[in-house]
């Protein structure tokens, strides 16, 4: 009797001893908290941030990849080379890289990825990071050659982006749910509604992560996400949608605040389609009456930088076009009653659930009101934002961060959601897809920025700001988003 | 006149003259933003103090004023005037199919939670005070109905009743000409009610953002936005929820006390 009770309480004994072993050793795990719950688990198949936040470089690795500092590197190809009038890139893949199911990852693997997205049916959000792609193909297991139809002085960049990860054709079937990658964790579960788990993968091809496994929670709620922090429910909080919270984190010793930049250009997005916006006039009007300071001020309590174009300011190529479109209510009553619409005129301002959005919108009708605009505002969530605006294009302005890197090329797209059609954009584009020579390229970009603004395209806000709360001890955050990305082979805990 | 009605007429009369002399006058512009005085804590040029656009907090409480009892009232109107009828024509009609169905169709809209129904109402017809209105107005319609059938079913066993239906008149007119005199003091206490139930419904719908869309302000509104700054702007949240309490405590001890007021029992029972 007294030999089985033994026996039976040991391996309680071992366990409790090991508990209390693991609070001095350095811990293991980490909680990760976000706003939003992506839709599914496919980076290749949704436009949706979310996705990428959780599954970019930890579970699925591209042929290159995003620094933290916005710079490019080789991830799965080793090496590359480029062929003297810049169609052909040669890819040296990394030998012994497996996906999680056990499959080795090579050539075949790259073409069935690239293939996959640039095809006709594709899925892909940003099918037009492969529209230049001609041809992929096998030389032979680790080496892959693309031919392109024309220089793109890109490519490499298009290929660090969570929509050109590698994907293999064994796992694609469950890729939304289940999804098997290179990278250096596993999936493990995803309970709906609250928290996705991953861990570390044993096999990984490089350096194994401090971190065994991470919890992704979706906290939507900004009262929700300040309480979860404060309570020390989550570990970090990457994305924290109350920026008027944060002096209270700066101030208490438990926790530290980042503030970085993201490629989050907000803007005051207008449908050139719509009279009166048809009219470049009015167009200009609207950028004259907003007040860029007093929104950043109002709804992100002074997190963000202004903008006057669609770019990046923390781009090399950034010019400072916001003298372009000053605040100036008397010149935007004048350019009005040029338009003939001395009287201003009705329209409506779609307002997703963001506060950036919601609290930036408030003020943007209250400025447009002082000259003699009514916005009458419609609060939306996401879906239908997607389904009205994005999509069915009906709405007059709408306020928006578009954070996808350099995506100033949708200016190039007619049927884009603020359908701006200008031919000499377009051709403008095309250049610069075929240019190469840096300098060159500035230069373009700079012309390009420069177009868009004084064509009053949209009423260009503020860079958004990427605010994360973390408890002091997490190392190794991304400060600045240059894509959606928690990456967590970076991130380990102080002793 | 007791206590409770004194003290929630003087409460009532003073929301509803705050939203009345908001036509008139109100401190500040109520939507003029002032980004650089924001979170102005009361007292100072803003007597309530300012919000995190830098507003006047006390012009926007007395507009709200203004939506609350808009859409309250507008929401009880519709409740008495679809619901009164429909409750006598089916004392009238005791028994009969008719008022099994106005009944049965009462107790279905009963059997929904009112709130969540009004939040799919506004939801699918699009957020505002318009539809904030209907979908409130909806759920006094049974309240009303209800208790106008009750009551008059006692009525129609009265002696004044058969000697009315002696006389020839017929069931509308009876209802109209003595049932509805007799079942008005009960309506308006119940009106009183209903009215302060409609302005926390209007509250809790604008607080989820169906109610009326900025730059209306409202005192749900007010409140959401007001919860993430609860730790260092605590007047945000305090005023416009104070407002709320304000109200509705006076519109039910105001109800309490018509309704002990004008009783004929406890009237008798009093002098």
């Amino acid at each position: 009797m007294a030999i089985s009770f033994t026996r039976a309480l040991a391996p309680a004994l071992a366990a409790t001893a090991a508990l209390f072993a693991g609070t001095a050793w350095a811990q293991e795990d980490i909680t990760v908290a976000m706003q939003l719950e992506p839709p599914h688990l496919d980076p290749t198949g949704a436009a949706a941030q979310a996705i990428d936040s959780v599954v970019y470089v930890n579970i699925f690795e591209g042929l290159t990849r995003f620094q933290g500092d916005g710079s490019i590197v080789p991830l799965l190809a080793e090496s590359w080379e480029i062929s003297e009038d810049g169609t052909t890139y040669t890819f040296k893949l990394r030998d012994g890289v497996t996906f999680h199911d056990g499959t080795a990852m090579d050539a075949e693997d790259v073409k069935f990825s690239l293939d996959r997205a640039r095809a006709e049916d594709s899925a892909n959000a940003q099918k037009a990071l492969f529209a230049g792609i001609s041809e992929v193909a096998v030389v032979d297991p680790l080496t892959v050659e693309v031919t392109l139809s024309e220089p793109n002085g890109s490519f490499l960049f298009n290929l660090a982006w969570g929509d050109a990860v590698i994907v293999a054709p064994e796992s694609i079937e469950d890729i939304k749910t289940a999804p098997v990658g290179t990278g250096p964790y596993t999936f493990s579960e995803w309970v709906q509604g609250d928290r996705i788990e991953v861990t570390r993968n044993p096999e990984y091809w490089g350096d194994q992560p401090a971190l065994a496994s991470a919890t992704f929670k979706f906290i939507s709620d900004p009262t929700a996400a300040f309480a979860a922090v404060m309570a020390e429910d989550v570990d970090v909080f990457t994305g924290f949608p109350a920026p008027e919270n944060l002096p209270q984190f700066e101030a208490d010793p438990r926790f530290q605040v980042l503030v970085g930049s993201t490629e989050g250009e907000t803007i005051l997005s207008t449908n050139n389609k719509q009279p009166p916006f048809d009219n470049p006039k009015v167009r200009q009007a609207l950028a004259h009456a907003i007040d860029r300071q007093a929104i950043i001020d109002g709804a992100m309590f002074g997190y963000g930088t202004p903008i006057g174009t669609h770019f990046a300011p923390h781009h090399p190529a950034y010019l400072d076009l916001t003298g372009n479109s000053a605040h100036d209510p008397e010149k935007a009553r004048a350019l009005l009653a040029e338009a003939g619409f001395a009287d201003g005129f009705e329209t409506t301002l779609h307002l997703p659930p963001p506060s950036y959005a919601r609290r930036g919108g408030e003020i943007v009708a209250a400025q447009l009101a002082e000259v003699g605009i009514t916005a009458e505002i419609t609060n939306v969530e996401w879906a239908q934002w997607l389904e009205t605006v994005f999509r069915g294009k009906d709405f007059g302005l709408t306020i928006v961060s578009h954070t996808e890197p350099m995506d100033i090329g949708i200016y190039a797209r007619p049927d884009y959601y603020f359908q701006y059609d200008n031919a000499e954009f377009q051709s403008l584009m095309e250049t610069l897809n075929a240019t190469t020579d840096p300098d060159k390229r500035t230069e373009l970009l700079q012309q390009a920025q420069t177009t868009i603004a004084e064509d009053y395209v949209n009423g260009y806000l503020f860079q958004l700001a990427n605010l994360s709360v973390a408890k002091a001890e997490v190392q190794g955050l991304w400060a600045n988003a240059p894509t959606a990305a928690v990456d967590l082979a970076a991130i380990s805990w102080a002793e | 006149m007791s206590r409770n009605l004194i003290l929630g007429a003087a409460l009532s009369s003073l929301v509803v003259l705050a939203a009345l002399v908001s036509f008139l006058w109100t401190p500040f512009d109520h939507a003029a933003m002032n980004i650089p005085d924001k979170l102005r804590p009361p007292g100072g040029a803003n007597l309530l103090g300012t919000d995190h656009f830098g507003r006047d907090i006390a012009s926007m409480i007395m507009v709200g004023a203004r939506t609350s009892i808009a859409v309250a009232l507008v929401a009880v109107g519709i409740g008495m005037t679809l619901g009164v009828p429909l409750g006598l024509t089916a004392a009238a009609r005791k028994g009969s199919w008719l008022d099994e169905v106005i009944m049965r169709g009462n107790d279905l809209v009963f059997a929904f939670p009112s709130l969540v129904i009004a939040i799919l109402i506004t939801a699918v017809f699009g957020p505002g005070a318009v539809n904030a209105i209907i979908a409130i107005g909806i759920f006094n319609i049974p309240v009303f109905a209800r208790i106008t059938r009750g009551a008059a079913l006692s009525l129609w066993e009265r002696e004044f009743i058969l000697a009315a239906r002696v006389a020839g008149k017929g069931a509308a007119r009876i209802s109209a000409e003595h049932i509805l005199p007799n079942v008005a003091n009960l309506l308006i206490v119940q009106g009183t009610i209903q009215f302060s139930l409609g302005i926390l419904a209007e509250a809790g719908l604008s607080y989820v953002g169906l109610g009326a869309q900025p730059p209306t302000p409202s005192w749900g509104r007010m409140l959401a936005d007001a919860q993430t700054m609860v730790s260092f702007a605590p007047h945000m949240a305090l005023i416009p929820g104070v407002a709320i309490i304000v109200t509705v405590l006076g519109l039910n001890l105001l109800g309490d006390g018509l309704r002990d007021w004008l009783d004929p029992r406890i009237r008798v029972a009093r002098t």
